[in-house]
């Protein structure tokens, strides 16, 4: 069978086309496998970026051909129509008619849709070939049709739809070379044999239908394993059960499967700055070194593995579809707290950054709801957490096991954390929803995905994106942090040396500071750490880290044993505590403001989440 | 809870059987979208058009939302959408058929 119709051929020498294509857009209703496809087109070689104008992530990618030239891909958000009604079909709208500034209007599309629901995905053809764009029309999961008895006559689809069509399966890596033919060469502007009044979506359905069925299009069988797996993850008892005990087991993991890593990175760290220590002759310099950036740096490093543990267990339960379960199953929560069901999604990435997670309330079309949801955001425990969190429970909570194997003390208190995040998440929702954000409620739509096996190379991508991230992060934001600490740390000079950090311009702003945070229970060297983690929540971190280390014996005891001395039982609680509530992230703020349009909500987010960490601090501190 | 048993008996009373009507694996005609035009759009877009054949599937504990099975796809819907999602009438039976 031939897995493209109409497709430029391979064989035959093709004339080069007037115009070579330059970029290329890749469109699709979600779920329709465009990441997949546009990771396997370009591999390793993709940005991410924003579109100019709007915060919108963009994903580019090339394709280099053996001649050397090159064509890049453009990743567009999961649209299921351009009629524009929510930022993303905007965006989608906008890149397509190269209406954006910075941006040129694509020279081609590839247009994917989910070949085992090719009736209903068509709707989409009839905007995008009225374009007159040069398309390729990519039916995916050609694996799951066939594996489910379905078929069509590609040669009378594409007929119907007057564009190449190709059958492929992007996970499979199957059916591509129609793809890169098609990006070497193109084709013509598309010749539909008719389409539908476009603002009619009935018209479009039945326009949809009779196209496939002149394609000769039969449905497969429902999904079978799909059904199976539902069956247990949405039974009324089973699959509550599962939620908790997939949530308990990635927090357990959190812990246990990271710690020999996170010993590894420790111990080269370590290794390496005793190496720098014995090179180097007594300086300045080496001070800077091995107490900033050593100290500072490598402190914040050793999460790396931690952090990537945790978006290696987002990325499974994303991929393999039975977050939409989970989302399903949380749903009736959220309501109760006059959330809508789309606020769950931006507040599930929340774990891993709030950035992100506020970015993706553009989906949301109820402003009320969408300002809500980006209030909230910064109260879920995101990834910058996890650090503080870690290097505190493990200095004073012995890991002993609570429930079995399964559940230890230390990964109980990290799990009563993330709680207490997300309490004062719906919390504070509430509070909004039923005061100045009230509106009504828009409905609540979740597509039920199939499931399917993660693949190794999205896994892998996902996680090489976050490592970037972390690591620039560590070497930009964290690193000047740092090395501006030690500065503040080794001045002003007496008689030509630094003097004893106490006295220091860092230790004097800690001393200034201490008042405010006693009640607290924490001393200036915690002052300092609360006043860099502005900046960024893992900065005190290494805050501590270079003030520990310039006490002299940072060689003799750890981070953790120095915080045992240094903080009690109660004050540990209140540390932990105000950075579950506190606002910590000078990105989050920015990011607040540029989406809410203007200061007053950052503000106020600002002022509110402090003064709640300010006040769950001081009653840690007085009651434990 | 309070507010959902009233919705409940309001769509039974005077508006017609709906979506919520269907229990697990029974099937219905919809007939028309009692929503705002956008929301109804939406719902369209993912299949939900007057005259599709939409069958009721597996629900979070509680029953609310509910997956429906229709044009090939699972959409999980909130109690209070679906009660707005009316089914046709049809002689000698509430809007429901049995699913084959």
């Amino acid at each position: 069978m031939s897995l493209c119709a109409g497709c430029p051929s391979a064989g035959a020498p093709a004339a080069p086309p007037a115009s070579p294509l330059r970029t290329v857009a890749l469109v699709g209703p979600p779920n329709s496998g465009k990441s997949t496809l546009f990771n396997k087109l370009t591999g390793l070689r993709q940005k991410v970026g924003n579109f100019p104008g709007v915060t919108v992530e963009r994903h580019t990618g090339q394709v280099f051909f053996p001649d050397g030239r090159a064509v890049t891909l453009i990743d567009l958000p999961g649209v299921y129509s351009l009629s524009p009604r929510s930022e993303d079909e905007q965006v989608t709208r906008d890149v397509l008619t190269g209406a954006l500034p910075d941006t040129p209007g694509p020279d081609a599309i590839l247009l994917i849709l989910d070949s085992t629901i090719l009736a209903r995905q068509l709707m989409l053809a009839a905007p995008i070939l009225s374009l007159r764009i040069p398309t390729l029309v990519v039916l995916n999961m050609a694996d799951d049709l066939r594996g489910r008895g379905g078929s069509l006559d590609l040669e009378a689809l594409a007929a119907q739809l007057g564009a190449p069509v190709a059958l492929v399966s992007a996970r499979q890596g199957e059916g591509l070379e129609p793809l890169f033919e098609f990006l070497r060469n193109s084709a013509g502007a598309p010749q539909p044999r008719e389409l539908p009044v476009l603002q009619e979506i009935p018209k479009c359905r039945q326009w949809a239908g009779r196209v496939s069925h002149r394609s000769g299009y039969h449905p497969p069988a429902p999904p079978l394993w799909t059904r199976r797996l539902d069956a247990l993850f949405l039974h009324p008892v089973a699959g509550p059960l599962t939620f908790l005990g997939v949530v308990l087991l990635v927090f357990q993991l959190l812990f246990t499967a990271a710690a020999p890593l996170m010993d590894g990175i420790r111990f080269l760290v370590a290794a390496s700055g005793r190496w720098v220590e014995a090179v180097l002759p007594a300086s300045p310099l080496r001070s800077l070194l091995i107490e900033g950036v050593w100290g500072g740096v490598g402190s914040v490093l050793v999460f790396l593995p931690q952090i990537l543990l945790l978006f290696l267990f987002i990325g499974v339960l994303e991929d393999s579809g039975y977050l939409a379960r989970a989302a399903l199953i949380a749903d009736r929560t959220m309501a109760r707290f006059g959330l809508q069901g789309k606020s769950f999604i931006p507040l599930l990435s929340a774990y891993a950054c709030a950035v992100p997670a506020i970015l993706s309330t553009r989906t949301i079309e109820n402003k009320r709801d969408r300002v809500a949801t980006i209030l909230i955001a910064p109260f879920m425990t995101c990834s910058a957490r996890l650090p503080v969190y870690t290097l505190i429970i493990a200095a004073f909570l012995p890991n002993r096991p609570l429930a079995g194997a399964f559940l230890g003390t230390r990964a109980a208190a990290l799990l009563g954390l993330y709680a207490l995040g997300f309490g004062a998440a719906v919390a504070t929702a509430r509070i909004l929803k039923s005061s100045v954000l009230k509106s009504e409620r828009t409905p609540f739509m979740l597509e039920m995905p199939s499931y399917r096996w993660p693949t190794f190379q999205s896994l892998g991508l996902r996680l090489l994106d976050r490592a970037k991230v972390f690591l620039r992060r560590a070497g930009t934001v964290i690193l000047a942090v740092t090395v501006g600490l030690w500065a503040l740390a080794h001045l002003p000079l007496q008689e030509g040396k630094a003097p004893p950090i106490e006295q220091s311009l860092a230790g004097t702003l800690g001393r200034t500071i201490e008042p405010a945070i006693r009640p607290l229970g924490f001393n200036w060297k915690i002052g300092i750490g609360l006043v860099t983690s502005l900046a960024a929540r893992e900065v005190i971190v290494g805050t501590l880290g270079t003030i520990y280390g310039m006490e002299g014996d940072a060689h003799s005891q750890s981070l953790q044993q120095s915080l045992q001395k240094d903080l009690t039982p109660g004050a540990a609680v209140a540390l932990l505590i105000f950075f579950a509530f506190a606002m910590q992230c000078i990105s989050t703020i920015a990011v607040v403001r540029r989406e809410t349009g203007g200061w007053r909500w950052p503000a106020i987010q600002f002022s509110y989440m402090t003064a709640l960490a300010f006040l769950g601090a001081f009653l840690a501190n007085h009651l434990v | 809870m309070l507010q959902l048993s009233v919705n409940k008996r309001r769509s039974d009373a005077h508006r017609g059987p709906a979506l919520t009507d269907l229990r697990r694996g029974e099937a219905g005609v919809l007939d028309r979208l009692d929503l705002p035009e956008e929301d109804a759009r939406r719902l369209m877009e993912l299949g939900f058009l007057p005259g599709s054949r939409i069958t009721a599937a597996l629900s979070a504990p509680g029953g609310d939302p509910r997956v429906f099975e229709v044009d090939g796809s699972e959409v999980a819907l909130r109690r209070e959408t679906a009660a707005r999602l009316k089914l046709r009438f049809e002689p000698g039976s509430p809007g429901m058929v049995p699913n084959p």
